[in-house]
């Protein structure tokens, strides 16, 4: 290599080092902001519906009756709450305190002697997550309530009927934490990118630094190297607190082997970082490079990488969208590093997807940088 | 009377001035505009929890009519699509491995004869563990299509049924859920980033120096900054909006008139929390990086992605101070419940609690913080 270029690639990165450290804000949301939002994701984030509050009114008395809703209590899934009337426990829906109301009939034991009792669930719709998740726990507990009965009685139920035994692959007790946290790591990786670095080159263009730069020796290609060589160390920061909190902060397990989840997750860090200084490069303009790096780095990451909404359920030309963000690829890669272990047909074949960003992006960036004034 | 007049006039001046810069340029207009529309339609399509597509794999070791039956009404769903038959339980974990399929099932030899004889014949359903929330709804789905099948094929019908209706969302459709949030959630987000820019781009190019030796005060100046940007964002609040009314055809029941009330109060504590930053900040960078630092939180903690009741106590009080929880609520209840004002008002007041701290902070930050 020519010494020249050492020399000034040095010079450069000495600049650009210093330039990071001295600014505060930067420190805060390279290092602060993942460590919060680490946290955030570990406790705060969940799909799994517990508790979740719902009226039972009781309009029979019967012991029968009760016994039905007895078996409410008992789910770790509901926390029942009585309410004296149909109009009280609407009243309660409407203000938001439950999520459904469960209403035992007058005739319930009447009916249930006939064979053909029937329960009210009604739901708030709203969140219709929680709504689903309310009413599978509610229909357990009447089936167990049912299945109970029927051993009482001695009659034999579930006479040659097909009973399904599920078995949750990759994530066995099925706690939505377990696949939020490696998200997490594709979050963060994008953040950095998309935050530290789309500001660099459009600051310098406004400040005309970059046209001073211009007259000297520098070629394009340093100038990227050296934006991006601190701001990778940063990102290198986060992957490791990532994967400490997720091994010993949440017991999220790393089935695949933890060099290629490291090798993997730099890659995917060099492709954001890229972005974010092709962003830069290519607005010249602080406050477009922000609402830009913001609107096609970090947004889209978070809603159509595949992070929590599953990419299958979604119309041919969304997936289609989300194929071209190197996020989609990297997450679907992470999870399964995570949870299911080394697949290497999916880790070279989204390696090579991803250096190929890399190399586009940053050939791109250069491009921005060549020595010609408008 | 008079100098009341002048008084409105000089922020009236300031607000043009303010809107000028924004829409002027047509880059800035694109930013501006181009992406609440993009996103609404992108987010509405993409953003789904319902299951539509559940590939699956099928080990059939029994080959009897019973589970020919049983797959025949799986694919009669419409939601579950045969991937693969395959011969072997290792193919089962290729299938899952490669992502191609979200569940197996596994028919056991005995299952034929098992249902025959009156035993119960289990069926193996392997998940995709990998977003258990997809799975753990596919699984549900299983089962219910299993329990249809026992129903008509024994004839047992369980001694209770359950009668269930969904209130303000019938279908239970997750769109319905999600697309009011984002009228409050995507114009938050660049709003709150205007307001941060604003004034440390005039601290950066040296006009907020001039604008301080004008005979605007502090407060004409905070009104005259926090004006357009609230426009900004009921403008991208209204293209959302649009785009889920007539193009995703949510119906709207409550009153757009008490919407747009809460989306002004919203917005305003967004713009409050904005300008704060932006006064704080010494330059530019600073500011956008501060706005980030905390955007991401508020996003995480509004109840967008997960519900709130699900977060741990402690956090839960924090969302107190996020302005987005009690933003989006408001636009959820009023859109898809029809609330009436008596009840959301308990959510407006966390809002004004936001805006009355942060906005005057921000008109004292001006004066108090040269840098």
């Amino acid at each position: 290599m020519a010494p020249g270029f050492v020399r000034r690639f040095l010079a450069l990165l000495r600049k650009e080092v210093r330039q990071l450290l001295r600014d505060r804000s930067n420190l805060a949301v390279g290092l602060l902001l993942p460590g919060a939002l680490i946290l955030l994701f570990g406790y705060g984030l969940s799909f799994d519906v517990t508790d979740a509050p719902i009226a039972v009114v009781m309009e029979d008395g019967s012991p029968t009756a009760r016994d039905v809703v007895a078996g409410f209590s008992g789910s770790r899934f509901l926390s029942p709450v009585p309410a004296g009337s149909m109009a009280d426990a609407e009243q309660r829906m409407v203000r938001g305190q439950v999520n459904a109301i469960v209403r035992v009939p007058a005739d319930f034991s009447r009916q249930l002697a006939a064979g053909n009792a029937r329960i009210q669930l009604v739901l708030n719709g709203v969140d219709s997550n929680t709504a689903n998740a309310v009413s599978g726990y509610v229909a357990g507990a009447l089936g167990v309530w049912a299945q109970r009965q029927a051993d009482r009685s001695g009659s034999r139920q579930l006479a040659g009927a097909v009973t399904v035994e599920q078995r949750m692959w990759f994530n066995e007790a099925g706690n939505s934490t377990w696949y939020l946290v490696p998200g997490l790591v594709v979050l963060i990786m994008t953040l950095t990118g998309a935050f530290l670095t789309s500001m660099l080159v459009a600051r310098e263009w406004e400040r005309g630094t970059l046209e001073a730069l211009f007259v000297t020796p520098v070629r394009p290609l340093e100038l990227v190297a050296a934006k991006l060589l601190p701001y990778f160390v940063v990102g290198a920061i986060d992957l490791a607190m990532c994967l400490l909190a997720a091994k010993f902060l949440f017991h999220v397990p790393i089935r695949g082997s933890l060099l290629v989840v490291i090798g993997t997750s730099l890659l995917y860090l060099l492709v954001s970082l890229a972005l974010g200084l092709f962003i830069s490069g290519m607005t010249r303009n602080q406050f477009q490079a922000s609402q830009v790096a913001l609107l096609a780095s970090f947004m889209p990451a978070m809603m159509l990488s595949g992070f929590v909404f599953d990419l299958r359920n979604v119309p041919v030309v969304i997936q289609g969208v989300s194929q071209v963000l190197p996020a989609t690829h990297f997450m679907g890669l992470v999870k399964t590093l995570f949870l299911a272990g080394d697949n290497w047909g999916m880790v070279w074949r989204t390696c090579l997807i991803l250096a190929l960003y890399a190399v586009v992006l940053i050939a791109a960036t250069r491009r921005t940088l060549r020595k010609k004034l408008d | 009377m008079r100098d009341l007049v002048s008084y409105l006039l000089q922020i009236g001046f300031l607000c043009r001035k303010e809107l000028l810069a924004l829409f002027k340029e047509p880059a800035s207009r694109v930013i501006l505009i181009g992406p609440a529309l993009m996103q609404a339609l992108l987010f509405g399509y993409g953003a789904t929890y319902d299951l539509t597509n559940v590939p699956y794999a099928v080990l059939d070791q029994s080959r009897g009519a019973a589970a020919t039956e049983l797959l025949a009404r799986l694919d009669g769903t419409g939601v579950f699509h045969r991937q693969a038959t395959v011969a072997t339980p290792a193919q089962i974990a290729d299938a899952i491995d490669a992502g191609q399929v979200l569940l197996a099932l596994n028919i056991p030899p005995d299952f034929e004869a098992r249902l025959a004889s009156g035993r119960p014949a289990p069926l193996q359903v392997i998940l995709d563990g990998r977003n258990s929330t997809t799975a753990g709804l596919a699984a549900a789905y299983v089962g219910s299509v299993v329990g249809a099948y026992n129903a008509t094929r024994v004839g047992i019908v369980s001694p209770v049924s359950l009668e269930t209706r969904a209130w303000f969302n019938p279908n239970l459709e997750s769109r319905w859920n999600l697309m009011p949030a984002l009228i409050a959630a995507l114009s938050m987000l660049q709003t709150l980033l205007l307001a941060a820019l604003s004034v440390a781009r005039e601290r950066e190019q040296g006009t907020f120096d001039q604008l301080l030796v004008t005979p605007l005060t502090p407060m004409q100046i905070l009104v005259g900054k926090a004006l357009p940007a609230i426009f900004v964002g009921l403008l991208q609040s209204t293209i959302i909006f649009l785009i889920i009314r007539f193009w995703f055809q949510v119906p709207l029941h409550g009153s757009v008139w008490l919407l747009y009330l809460g989306l002004f109060t919203f917005t305003g504590a967004a713009v409050g929390i904005g300008l704060s930053i932006s006064a704080l900040a010494l330059n530019m960078q600073q500011a956008m990086l501060y706005a980030f630092l905390l955007i991401m939180p508020l996003m995480l903690l509004s109840g967008l992605l997960t519900p709130v009741r699900n977060m741990p106590e402690v956090l839960q009080i924090a969302t107190y101070a996020n302005p987005l929880r009690f933003g989006m609520e408001i636009v959820r209840r009023v859109y898809l419940e029809g609330a009436g004002f008596r009840d959301v008002a308990h959510n407006f007041l966390p809002l004004l609690g936001v805006a009355a701290v942060t906005l005057p902070l921000a008109a004292w930050l001006f004066r108090h913080r040269l840098a």
